[in-house]
């Protein structure tokens, strides 16, 4: 049985990966989860400089589901490579950091950075964020701003560029095209959903950035409707996002066309979810006779 | 920042050992879990519904810990979906929990002072394992919304009790502070939780006295471990963590000395 996957030349040991923001650098699960044992962890999204977040409350509970508007606070690039990558160097996974800005300058500040670290095995592009004013998501929802961060980006970048999508666009479609014409190595979607809550009782939004990103097991139909259309509409891989709590549902999206997916918000409902996702797969795997997990991908039947 | 002692933090299904209605809304519950041996007074659990309709763990303090450490109490108060399912377990329900969570009251900072044990409303259960484990002179405040004056009677066996309620139904009308002030207290040292204005109260206060103050702050959580970056407050100092002015309270806290903080 095998379930290694190739991403853009990477070969990941399974499919499975961490969804950024919701697992830290690794070192607030490695307590729960054996780092080992993940194909890969995608870090929190970093810029060239800290970043402080948005105000509080940042997250809500949504049925089945959250809202969260962190805002991207990270600690800038520096501290994640003097601290966060030696500590996920000590495992045998790969190392996968999320970058943020809120100009090209910015993002290409980051990327050019990392790209003097060979321990991190691939970048991937938040250009999907709802929670940040500027920058940001204004590239994520106009397939020709898309295509413009991608190809600079592309100019500076040493690692394979896995381009975050975002779900909050008319045709998804049309954004993967566009990403993968500026010559994007990977996508991964679904960002979160634009959402918004309400206190009722007092009259207020429950979140101070009024907005936030939904995710959990709510938005998973949507997430897998998004990457079979992402699939159909470029050759490049595909990580598929949103909602996953089990191996099922990890199967769901790789049937659906994606080559290996991320665990997002369970992490916070189950911190094991990753660990039962990795078994659950080989179970499903020997249960249907699958020898490679490859010949799962994109094998819904039309 | 205060210090952690760290032990490893796990998820598991314990059982419930008994549960009491003890006011309007609020519940008293006993858990048996191993976690009750590495519990410390002012460290927090995490518990989940079983509903999964509503995803996220429910942060509530530790209350009191049994004498051999195999069980632990928590008082909490029924303000959503999830509490109004955790209400509803009794004797031998499993429950779902995380622990244990945060870093907890600096205890020997009490130490022969003359200690204000402090609490708010639903501040007030933490207060009682603090109150066992502290060894000084502890004048404990506590401030109600009525003459429902739960805990009060488990609190006086570990100091003397002042009450204030906002009805004025009991003890002094208006805040632990109004308390404090209406009976003339002094002490050294705060350890304090509940509702942020109380909280904001006496930093101001502490300053002003110059007293050390130690004050557990609470705000939406969703991990609980420090990963999401949901419930942070802002400090005063740049963050070692963070690199920015923001603390994770699940993590770094959710006791902060006072002055380390701004609320």
């Amino acid at each position: 049985m095998n379930t290694q996957v190739t991403l853009a030349g990477v070969t990941l040991k399974n499919p499975v990966m961490t969804a950024s923001g919701t697992f830290g650098s690794g070192m607030e699960y490695s307590e729960f989860v054996d780092l080992n044992r993940l194909g890969a962890v995608v870090t929190k999204g970093v810029a060239n400089v800290p970043w402080e977040g948005n105000p509080t409350p940042r997250v809500a509970e949504v049925y089945g589901g959250m809202l969260n508007a962190i805002g991207l606070q990270n600690p800038g690039v520096e501290v994640l490579l003097e601290r966060d990558v030696p500590f996920l160097k000590q495992f045998d996974t790969k190392i996968i950091v999320n970058v943020c800005g809120k100009t090209v300058e910015e993002y290409v500040e980051t990327v050019e950075r990392l790209g003097e670290e060979p321990a991190v095995a691939m970048l991937e592009i938040n250009v999907s964020c709802p929670n940040v004013k500027e920058g940001a998501i204004a590239f994520g929802q106009k397939a020709d701003a898309l295509y413009n961060i991608t190809h600079e980006i592309k100019k500076h970048a040493k690692q394979p560029v896995i381009m975050k999508l975002s779900p909050n666009v008319t045709d998804i479609g049309e954004m993967a095209r566009a990403a993968e014409a500026a010559g994007a190595d990977a996508l991964s979607l679904i960002n979160t959903l634009t959402g918004m809550k309400i206190d009722v009782n007092k009259r207020r939004f429950v979140l101070a950035n009024k907005t936030g990103g939904m995710s959990g097991p709510a938005i998973k139909p949507v997430a897998v409707r998004m990457v079979y259309q992402a699939a159909h509409a470029v050759k490049i891989p595909i990580i598929g996002m949103g909602g996953i709590a089990t191996a099922e549902d990890a199967i769901e999206f790789i049937l659906a066309g994606a080559a290996a997916v991320s665990i997002g918000a369970m992490n916070f409902v189950n911190p094991y979810t990753t660990m039962e996702v990795v078994k659950g797969i080989e179970d499903y795997m020997k249960k249907y006779h699958v020898e490679n997990i490859t010949d799962l991908i994109g094998a819904v039947e039309e | 920042m205060i210090e952690r002692t760290d032990t490893m933090k796990e998820k598991h299904t314990a059982f419930v050992v008994s549960q009491q209605k003890i006011a309007a809304d609020i519940y008293d519950m006993w858990i048996e879990t191993k976690m009750a041996a590495e519990a410390r007074p002012g460290q927090f659990l995490c518990i989940y519904p079983k509903d999964r309709s509503t995803l996220l763990p429910r942060p509530i303090s530790v209350c009191e810990v049994n004498a051999n450490g195999t069980a632990l109490r928590i008082v909490y108060r029924v303000v959503g979906a999830g509490t109004r399912e955790f209400c509803g377990y009794g004797q031998g329900d499993s429950i779902e929990i995380m622990g244990m969570l945060g870093n907890g009251f600096p205890v020997e900072k009490g130490k022969g002072k003359r200690v204000f044990l402090m609490g708010g409303g639903i501040g007030i259960p933490p207060m009682l394992e603090l109150a066992k484990q502290l060894d000084g002179e502890k004048q404990i405040i506590l401030g109600y919304r009525d003459s429902e004056l739960f805990l009060k009677s488990d609190l006086e066996k570990y100091g003397r009790v002042t009450v204030a309620t906002e009805d004025g139904s009991a003890g002094t009308k208006g805040n632990v502070m109004d308390a404090i002030l209406a009976e003339g207290l002094e002490g050294d040292v705060i350890f304090a939780c509940g509702p942020m204005p109380m909280l904001r109260a006496i930093k101001n206060y502490a300053e002003k006295n110059r007293m050390e103050a130690y004050i557990s702050l609470e705000e939406r959580m969703a991990c609980g471990v420090g990963a999401c970056l949901g419930c942070v407050a802002r400090t005063k100092e740049t963050d070692s963590h963070s690199n920015v002015h923001n603390a994770r309270i699940c993590t770094d806290g959710p006791v902060f000395e006072a002055g380390e903080v701004n609320i």
